[in-house]
């Protein structure tokens, strides 16, 4: 089946894909938290995993040039349906099942109207909590900022 | 070779209650945990992750508090690990020039955009022990200040200028190969080789760099810079059609700038090498980045007159997995084996006092 310009995503692709990022990087504690708040829940099918595997993570000769394979990371993955219809996939670094499932849980809720809302709340909380770290991380870094002097050689 | 032998399961269990008797230690102290691992001796962690070549935190904590802190035996129980879990795919490179900087130091330029950044160094400390680590004392409170500008490549600055090559690029049409997919080939190329290096041993890449320091494939090297942070891994779905962050993984990257005389094919200018290792590592990325610039020989037409530029002797030992499953094997029952080659010397010394005629033979070995 053809894929037609008329079939619109329900969700615009960016979104879904900032969203998935967030995702990937909320607590356990901040993804059942979200699912909680749910109200209405639908009903939640397993379509694949949760699983833990490996991506081959690469990088680039030279910083820019062509890629190399540098090592693997872990990664867990889920895929949901919910009973109203949406499929939510879940993919993230290391080995917890159930924060793969909960991240599929809720991007297949994000494609969801009722439930979209709730999800982007969730994406706020994660937005604003990695930006107070990583405020954090470059204000620790930046007072470790040093001049060198350059000593002239040779004077008397 | 090695012959199999039979027996000593009683043995070998209690050989291993023991090792976890003494790996758990006296029994008044609390247990290390995983999380304390992770916090507080983070970079043998990262060494672990690195040499594993399997990016993941806690499994590296759990394999060094497994091993009692043996670090190739944790990198082994790591790697090991590692086999039992499917490949999900290849994730898009990540891009280091949008590195979250945690430390940047550059050795040949002293004022440049985004400045020297020393981040948590041992650098510059005095290297004494410390005193107020045997205990469990407060530790101050660190420093914060306004992060300044965005923080630029060295390698971009001396670009400008025409005076560096450029970040390296295979024959066009070529695929990046996977040492853990496809059996060793020499020669090999140089994404391949970034690879083995990548998880190359520290030690091993710590000497064959220093070696080329001393003059054994002299390639006079300067930091044109080091960088370590976060970087995004991003893998494409291919139900969506698009690729999605995964979350951020800590990398080092060096870049050597060494000087190059020219040669018939190329003019004077900078030549690179490149380092890149999983987690807080700068010795480990600048000694990759050495020896990786020492492996191009044939790239500058350089003769190879020294083992860092050999690439079938640097990659072929780099591995400590590898190398420490050969070593140690010789430990294990090689009974059958030495009769046989204890019965060959018998023979051959029976001959040779035959031939030495008995009583000469018998004083020259009593000397």
């Amino acid at each position: 089946m053809d894929a037609t310009p008329e079939q619109a995503p329900p969700a615009p692709a960016a979104e879904r894909r900032e969203g998935m990022r967030l995702l990937a990087r909320a607590t356990l504690a901040e993804l059942s938290a979200a699912w909680e708040a749910i109200a209405g829940k639908p009903e939640v099918a397993p379509v694949r995993g949760p699983e833990t595997g490996l991506v081959m993570v690469r990088g680039r000769i030279g910083g820019g040039g062509d890629p190399f394979n540098l090592g693997e990371a872990t990664v867990s993955r889920a895929t949901v349906r919910l009973s109203t219809g949406e499929i939510g996939h879940g993919q993230l670094l290391g080995t917890d099942k159930e924060r793969a499932r909960l991240a599929a849980v809720l991007d297949a809720l994000f494609q969801n109207d009722a439930h979209r809302p709730a999800v982007e709340a969730l994406h706020r909380r994660v937005a604003g909590r990695l930006e107070a770290e990583d405020r954090r991380k470059a204000e620790e870094t930046a007072a470790t900022r040093v001049d060198f002097f350059t000593m002239v050689r040779g004077e008397d | 070779m090695y012959v199999a032998v039979k027996g000593g399961e009683a043995a070998i269990a209690n050989a291993h209650r023991l090792l976890a008797d003494r790996r758990r230690g006296e029994r008044s102290l609390p247990s290390i945990t995983i999380e304390q691992v992770v916090e507080q001796l983070g970079l043998a962690v990262d060494r672990v992750m690195a040499e594993a070549s399997l990016y993941d935190r806690a499994l590296a904590a759990l394999a060094v508090r497994q091993a009692r802190g043996d670090m190739i035996e944790a990198i082994f129980i790591l790697r090991a690990y590692r086999t039992t879990l499917p490949r999900f795919g290849y994730a898009e490179p990540i891009d280091t020039a949008n590195m979250k900087i945690e430390r940047r130091v550059s050795a040949t330029y002293k004022d440049l955009p985004g400045g020297q950044l020393l981040g948590p160094t041992f650098d510059y400390t005095h290297r004494l022990l410390d005193p107020s680590l045997l205990g469990d004392e407060p530790v101050e409170e660190v420093a914060l200040k306004e992060p300044s500008e965005p923080v630029m490549r060295v390698s971009d600055i001396l670009d400008g200028e025409g005076l560096i090559e450029g970040d390296g690029e295979m024959p066009e049409g070529h695929v990046a190969g996977d040492l853990t997919r496809e059996p060793m080939e020499f020669p090999m190329a140089r994404d391949l080789r970034l690879q083995a290096l990548a998880r190359g041993d520290e030690g091993f890449l710590l000497a064959l760099a220093y070696s080329t320091q001393r003059g054994y494939g002299r390639t006079h090297p300067f930091v044109g810079e080091i960088r370590i942070g976060e970087v995004e891994v991003e893998l494409e779905l291919p139900e969506l059609g698009f690729a999605v962050s995964l979350g951020v993984i800590r990398v080092t990257e060096c870049q050597m700038v060494s000087q190059f005389k020219g040669s018939a094919k190329q003019p004077p200018q900078f030549t690179r090498g490149y380092g890149l290792v999983f987690g807080q590592s700068e010795r480990k990325a600048m000694s990759m980045s050495l020896v990786d610039r020492a492996l191009r020989t044939d790239e500058f037409s350089e003769d190879i007159v020294a083992p860092a530029q050999d690439q079938e002797f640097v990659i072929s030992h780099a591995d400590n997995v590898q190398a420490t499953g050969f070593v140690e094997h010789l430990k294990l029952p090689h009974y059958v084996d030495f009769q046989a080659e204890l019965d060959l010397v018998r023979r051959m010394r029976r001959e040779y006092e035959t031939a030495h005629g008995g009583e000469d033979g018998m004083k020259e070995a009593a000397e």
